[in-house]
């Protein structure tokens, strides 16, 4: 991954509310913008604005996280998580060696 | 003031009838011919003199684009109010009605959404009080 993959990555991460979004297409995939929305209403008692989630999701695709799908007419979110990302992920653990070296 | 009547868009009024009547189970209230159209409107047989729907056709050129961009993202064009959203989604299902979200929770009310055939998604609610 390029520096400029891995930053889209980090700050699609960076947000506890696209952490949640994340969380739920695990549990359900193929969700609608509504349902998105739905949903954050219903498990954690937040209700986000349309525009607000729909930015969300932007962020969340641009890093590759999230692919889109029509169902029907209907656009539809799913998880969309390679192995790369979760390589990039653990950046940090290139380092694990030097840190139990001192 | 009050509201006594709200709008859904329809692709085909004569089809918007058979469905909102046959299947959905609301009735006809007012029909009356307007040019090539109709001012067609439905009420709940539950409430018959409550505020009507208006069967309104999609002529307009603003209306093809928003009605596409709301089922795009989802969105219902209008809510109804179900005393039993299981037994309304069963009785919908059986009669070939396709459901895009079937009966989940929303917090205080329970949710369905259905494809309305007409170019519109409905949901449904139930709400928790009325469960009781």
């Amino acid at each position: 991954m390029t520096d400029d993959q891995l930053d889209l990555l980090f700050k699609a991460l960076a947000d506890s509310t696209r952490r949640r979004i994340i969380d739920r297409l695990s549990k359900q995939p193929a969700q609608s913008l509504f349902e998105v929305c739905a949903a954050s209403v219903a498990e954690d008692g937040v209700a986000l604005s349309r525009q607000t989630v729909s930015q969300h999701l932007a962020v969340l695709e641009k890093a590759g996280l999230i692919e889109t799908t029509w169902k029907g007419r209907t656009k539809a979110h799913s998880l969309s998580i390679t192995s790369d990302h979760i390589k990039a992920s653990m950046w940090l653990t290139q380092y694990a060696e030097e840190r139990d070296q001192t | 003031m009050k509201i006594y009547v709200t709008n859904v868009f329809v692709d085909d009024q004569d089809k918007a009838e058979a469905f909102y009547t046959d299947v959905l189970g609301f009735t006809v209230k007012h029909n009356v011919p307007v040019g090539e159209n109709r001012w067609l409107t439905v009420v709940s047989a539950e409430d018959p003199d409550g505020p009507e729907l208006l069967l309104e056709p999609s002529d307009h050129p603003a209306v093809p684009p928003y009605k596409e961009a709301l089922v795009a993202d989802g969105i219902p064009a209008h809510s109804f109010q179900v005393q039993n959203l299981n037994a309304e989604w069963q009785r919908l299902v059986a009669l070939g009605v396709s459901f895009t979200v079937e009966p989940m929770e929303a917090g205080p009310v329970r949710m369905a959404i259905f494809d309305d055939t007409c170019g519109n998604l409905i949901q449904l609610i139930e709400m928790a009080e009325a469960a009781q």
